[in-house]
């Protein structure tokens, strides 16, 4: 049995775990540990030999990334923020929840220590409004961490303050992209910024700001208090730390857990989520959320690291799969992933707000057996413009062309059997191919 | 908060004291007004389900924007309702993983029951049906929320056990 680390507090019985039971496990040491002895560089330091990559979906080293902040003769006086990205929306990602709703001390402890580390006296926690435990949960948490003195004036006597709000969100997938996260904790349309500048100099109000992952600062307690070689020597293959991989789709158990980086997926899908189904075989996977490239069975035991998924042609993202059955129609499921896209984009540049729309479209005209093989020619235009970094404001289209242009290179078979047979070859499952998804606004 | 402020900013009285209070208070780690656009749209469709035109524009006012800037800013939110809606909203999840696992004959059975599709409200006003991106319990895969309540695992089933049907005679 491996070691439980982000997991430690969160038992079979789902009790969520308050101040007094974190302390009893340990919690707050990390923080104990900053304030009496280790200085912001100290802990950046260990944080950038960790080797800690960002749990979000983009696996941006975290030490690198805060080490952007400018401190001291380089920052003008002012406020400096440190935001924890809690808007999980990624279709298929279920992980932020679990850590939020049963131990949520440990995301504000690691809140605290990066705070500490990047010199910011403002955090906010940006969860989207629908997670409406989490959102008491961490309430609740905060308000046993000021009368404590982790949080406010001169935490632990060090001399350091730090504030830290719950921002509920009003919604919208696109706030997930930290620069439309920040616009929406502005007050303002969560359109994405133009980068340059990078939120690690001009962010909040354009002040320097770190947005970090749920379980990317979940993390941070522990490589403080225990150390970067004890966390590298966490995973089991090039990644360093633990990670919590998730499955969802037609399989025995879904779930949730926590395993080192490097487990191999088959390892995921098969002990942890008990294979298929009876009667189902795997067809393909997303590994790591609706913006992933598909994977097939022949990718089953590659080890869940960044580099090693990235090379096999998808990102290793959330790390939640999704599974695709041999039953379920691939261009549904695609068809299904392209309406939520085309739905949530933010409507500032073209390619995103018409190219989605028009890619829907196409693939609802060849899934209900419209298509031509035109369509077919279409789609793989749609997916070199709109899938090209650079033709888009933000990475939200290109991300939803990497299911299409997996499924087309991988199912091609079945876009075709779409077009010849001018039907869905699939019978069993029942597709609600209506285009209404008009909202209350 | 005194009360020469509440004349000051919402001259018509459109806003209640408490409604004012609660912005003001999200207003003191905020550095322009117009920062808590957001803040203060939610608070006041908690207190009123909805936000009508006549609070959008005090909001506005006391915020010092203009009420199109808010607008702007409101309609771009899929949790910020511009429309009345029923006492209870219904967010029915259906991204990927829930399609999988069969949500679309959950919505069906769902919307013959209610008598309602996405974006309507029931006729007896106590249920608004919208669809919501993946709310992150896809392990428990179909689910929706009500109000703020997660329900999981659902079936065609389990939409009888939470709305019973009042006129059987309609569900043959």
């Amino acid at each position: 049995m491996m070691e439980k680390v982000l997991t430690r507090n969160i038992g079979a019985d789902l009790k969520p775990t308050d101040l007094s039971a974190y302390e009893k496990n340990g919690g707050y040491q990390g923080l104990k540990k900053a304030m009496k002895d280790l200085s912001p560089k100290d802990c950046q330091d260990l944080v950038s030999a960790s080797n800690l990559r960002g749990r979000g979906g983009a696996g941006f080293p975290t030490g690198m990334k805060w080490s952007f902040v400018p401190s001291g003769e380089n920052c003008t006086p002012g406020h400096k923020y440190l935001v924890c990205n809690a808007d999980e929306m990624e279709p298929g990602a279920f992980k932020d929840r679990l850590l939020m709703e049963y131990d949520p001390h440990q995301l504000i402890e690691g809140m605290i220590l990066a705070a500490y580390t990047i010199g910011a006296d403002l955090s906010y926690i940006f969860i989207r409004g629908e997670y409406i435990v989490s959102i008491q949960r961490l309430r609740d948490a905060l308000a046993e961490c000021y009368l404590k003195g982790y949080l406010g004036k001169d935490i632990l006597g060090s001399g350091f303050n730090l504030d830290m709000y719950v921002h509920p969100s009003a919604g919208r997938y696109i706030c997930g992209e930290e620069t439309a996260l920040i616009n929406a904790l502005e007050g303002k349309r969560a359109n994405p910024r133009a980068k340059p500048p990078f939120p690690q100099v001009s962010g909040l109000w354009g002040r320097p700001t770190i947005v970090n992952n749920v379980e990317t600062l979940c993390n941070i307690p522990h490589i403080i208090d225990r150390g970067s070689e004890w966390f590298k020597s966490l995973g089991r293959g090039e990644d360093s730390g633990t990670k919590l991989f998730g499955v969802s789709g037609r399989v025995k158990s879904p779930g949730c857990w926590e395993l080192p980086m490097g487990t191999p997926i088959r390892e995921i899908l098969e002990d942890c989520a008990g294979g298929m189904q009876d009667g189902l075989q795997l067809k393909g996977f997303l590994p790591g959320g609706g913006s992933t490239d598909f994977l097939v069975p022949e990718h089953l035991d590659l080890p869940m690291d960044y580099n090693v998924i990235g090379k096999a042609g998808s990102r290793m993202g959330t790390g939640t799969l999704i599974i695709l059955d041999d039953q379920t129609c691939p261009v549904g499921m695609v068809l299904n992933l392209i309406r939520f896209f085309a739905h949530e984009s933010c409507g500032f540049c073209t390619p995103c707000r018409e190219g989605l729309p028009w890619t829907r479209q196409v693939l609802v005209d060849i899934e209900e057996g419209r298509g031509t093989n035109k369509d077919l020619d279409t789609l793989a235009f749609q997916i070199n413009y709109i899938g090209a970094i650079g033709n888009t404001h933000c990475a939200l289209a290109p991300g939803a062309m990497e299911p299409l242009q997996s499924a087309m290179k991988y199912f091609r078979e079945d876009f075709d059997r779409h077009v010849s047979g001018k039907s869905c070859p699939y019978h069993s499952h029942q597709k609600s191919l209506s285009n209404k998804t008009s909202g209350v606004h | 908060m005194n009360n020469s402020q509440i004349i000051q900013t919402d001259m018509t009285g459109i806003l209640t004291q408490e409604e004012i209070n609660q912005i003001d208070t999200e207003l003191a780690h905020i550095p322009y007004k117009s920062g808590a656009a957001i803040d203060a749209l939610k608070i006041v469709q908690a207190n009123r389900g909805w936000v009508s035109d006549e609070c959008l524009q005090a909001i506005a006012k006391h915020l010092e924007m203009s009420p199109e800037d808010l607008e702007g800013v409101a309609t771009f939110y899929n949790l910020i309702y511009r429309r009345p809606v029923g006492e209870k909203v219904i967010l029915f999840c259906d991204s990927v993983s829930c399609w999988v696992c069969g949500c679309d004959n959950v919505k069906k059975k769902l919307s013959k029951r209610l008598d309602i599709d996405y974006g309507q409200t029931t006729n007896d006003n106590m249920y608004t049906l919208l669809p919501v991106p993946c709310l992150g319990a896809c392990d428990r895969a179909p689910v929706m929320m009500v109000g703020d309540d997660l329900f999981t695992n659902l079936t065609e089933d389990s939409i009888d056990q939470l709305f019973p049907d009042s006129n059987p005679k309609d569900n043959q």
